[in-house]
Parts: structure tokens; sequence; C-alpha cells
């Protein structure tokens, strides 16, 4: 086990398309483990994504069970080829990131989604998140796509401005 | 760290202000720290940090013609800069209200008293002109928890006949 290097931008890394995994061996096991125990050294960090290592692979992992006031949680889910297959409502958050140190801003994310994924054995695995924790796992899986949280800020003058938007199930 | 300046300009607000004074400050070699800009009424306000090696006289001799040339009030003062170093707050509230004097002296000195260290604060006049509401909002830490605070804007809603709610920020680092 060893706790990686984080890049942090502006390394072009962290704006990049992550690959797919293909195979999920002892090797991305090992990774994994690796990935979890970078996650757990940063201060207060509850999720990490491969590109933040410099490892352009599609895996997440997002824990929740350790924040300092606690939120409804799934423990600690590894993601391997995330998707995002449920979305429903808005809310504005405030967010951070290993990757940008020393700034924090609003960011708009849906308030559940459901996400499914393999985890580190092959498994199919299925998570319906809410609040905090939906809030990480779209936080990570962007990061796969290249996105940071400073690509989606909204002015704070939008925090008045709270609103739900239903979508119905299976819509995209 | 020296050399750190808040520029200050305050007048009617037209397009390009912004342009105009930060070319001046980049071809002067200044460089900008956070900055604010706001239009409050129709007025144009911008609070810069400007980093100026030549100091405090030539930086103003810098902005003159410009502040000059677009009418507006120019203001320099030396600070002690200090980025890198964002308290980050745990609490917004918001405030609002049909508009009366005083609102905003008696919600911050209620919220004073319960701890509360005010970050970012920013108010509108909303409603109609016969009908105005005052919307305020902030965010700030509740250096003595959220419970005083809660406390409070119950006794605000009760007495100062304004809305008042608060959420809890909790800054997700992923």
């Amino acid at each position: 086990m060893a706790v990686l290097p984080i890049l942090t931008y502006p390394d072009p890394r962290l704006k990049q398309v992550s690959e797919p995994v293909r195979e999920i061996d002892e090797d991305l096991r090992a990774f994994v483990r690796d990935l979890e125990e970078t996650m757990h050294a940063g201060p207060g960090g509850v999720g990490i994504a491969a590109p933040q290592v410099g490892r352009l692979l599609r895996v997440a992992i997002v824990d929740c069970s350790r924040t300092r006031k606690p939120v409804p949680n799934h423990g600690r889910m590894v993601l391997i080829n995330p998707e995002i297959t449920r979305w429903e409502g808005m809310a504005v958050g405030r967010e951070g990131c290993l990757s940008v140190p020393d700034y924090t801003g609003n960011v708009i994310r849906a308030e559940a989604v459901r996400v499914e994924a393999l985890n580190e054995h092959g498994e199919p695995v299925a998570y319906d998140c809410e609040g905090f924790e939906a809030r990480a796992v779209q936080h990570e899986l962007d990061h796969l796509d290249g996105l940071l949280f400073l690509d989606r800020l909204v002015s704070r003058r939008h925090d008045l401005f709270r609103r739900k938007v239903y979508k119905k199930p299976g819509e995209r | 760290m020296k050399d750190w300046f808040m520029v200050t300009l305050v007048g009617r607000d037209r397009p390009g202000i912004v342009a105009r004074v930060t070319r001046a400050l980049f071809e002067g070699g200044c460089m900008l720290g956070e900055t604010a800009m706001m239009r409050l009424g129709g007025n144009f306000s911008i609070m810069m940090m400007v980093r100026c090696g030549a100091g405090r006289r030539d930086l103003e001799a810098m902005l003159r013609p410009e502040a000059e040339s677009l009418d507006l009030r120019l203001h320099v003062d030396a600070i002690d800069a200090r980025l890198h170093d964002h308290p980050q707050p745990d609490a917004r509230i918001t405030v609002y209200g049909a508009d009366r004097p005083g609102i905003v002296a008696q919600v911050t000195g209620a919220l004073a008293e319960a701890g509360f260290n005010i970050l970012d604060l920013e108010s509108d006049v909303g409603g109609t002109p016969e009908a105005p509401i005052y919307v305020l909002h902030m965010e700030g830490q509740a250096q003595e928890g959220l419970a005083p605070l809660r406390s409070a804007l119950e006794t605000l809603r009760r007495e100062a006949g304004v809305e008042a709610s608060l959420t809890p920020v909790e800054a997700l680092i992923g």
C-alpha cells in the first residue's frame, strides 16, 4: 500500500477523459487500495478518482462514512466504469477538491442519483445516493471525463434560487 | 507580503470600465489578486487587490488618467495581503421581508451576539417601489455552533417581522 502523489490543477492530465477499465485483476485491486489510502491521507477527503493520481482509468472511490456531520451513505463504494443512470432534483452546495487546493466554490448538482458500476471484484453494483453522497459521486465521476468543479462553478448569487426538477425514470 | 494595495473605484456604470482599468494596470507592470466588482443601484464599484512594486504614488498616477476619463473616484490603500488564506464558511443565512430602515443592523447585531462572523454579505431591494422587499444574504462562520444562530433567527422571525433561514455549509472535498 502506498499514498500516491495527487496531481493539482493546472496539470493537463486532470482535463483528460479516462479510459474504461478492461480487466479487473490483482494489479487493479492493488491500485484501488493505494487510491483509497491516498484519499484517506488527505484531510476530509470523501472521494477520489484515478486521474487525480495520474492514472487515466475510469475508477473512483467514494466514502462518506467519516464526515464531520453524519450524512446518509453507503460506506465505501469502489466504482469501476461507473455510469449515472438516474438523476433527481437540483441543489447548490460548496465543493473543494484535493486537486484544487485553497479554493472552494458553489456548484449545482443533482440531489439524488443512481450510480451503476463494477466493484473491484468485477461484480455489478448499483447505489441510490442522495444529498452529500450523491454530490460526491457526481464530483468524482466528473474527474473521469476531465471535468473539475471549477468547470461547474455558479455565482454565489445563485444560492437563492433553489428549485427541484424531477426527471422521468430512465431519462438522461 | 509587501507591495500590495487595495484599489477602489466608484462611479456611474458604463460598458468597458473593467477592461480599461485592468489594461492600464497590466501595462504598468501590476498584478491582480482577489477582486470584486459590484453594480449597486446602477453605480459601478470595484475593489481590487493590486501588487505594484513601484509604490502607491506611482500606482495612483498610473490609474488617475483612466479614472478621470471614466469619471470614477479613485482610492488607493496599502494593505497586508493574505492570499491563499480563505476561511471556510459553515453557515449560509438568508433574511427577507418588507423593507424598512434598520433590518440589517437588527439582524447582524443579533447574529454577531450569537457568534456569527460574516465572511460575505450582499443585499438587494426587490418588489415594487410601493412595496419594496429587502433580501439579505450572508455566509459566515458560526463560532459558537449553529444552535445559538438558529435561536437568534427564531427571535428575529418573531420580533423583527422578517423571514430568516439558515443552511449549514459543509464543503465537500473530493
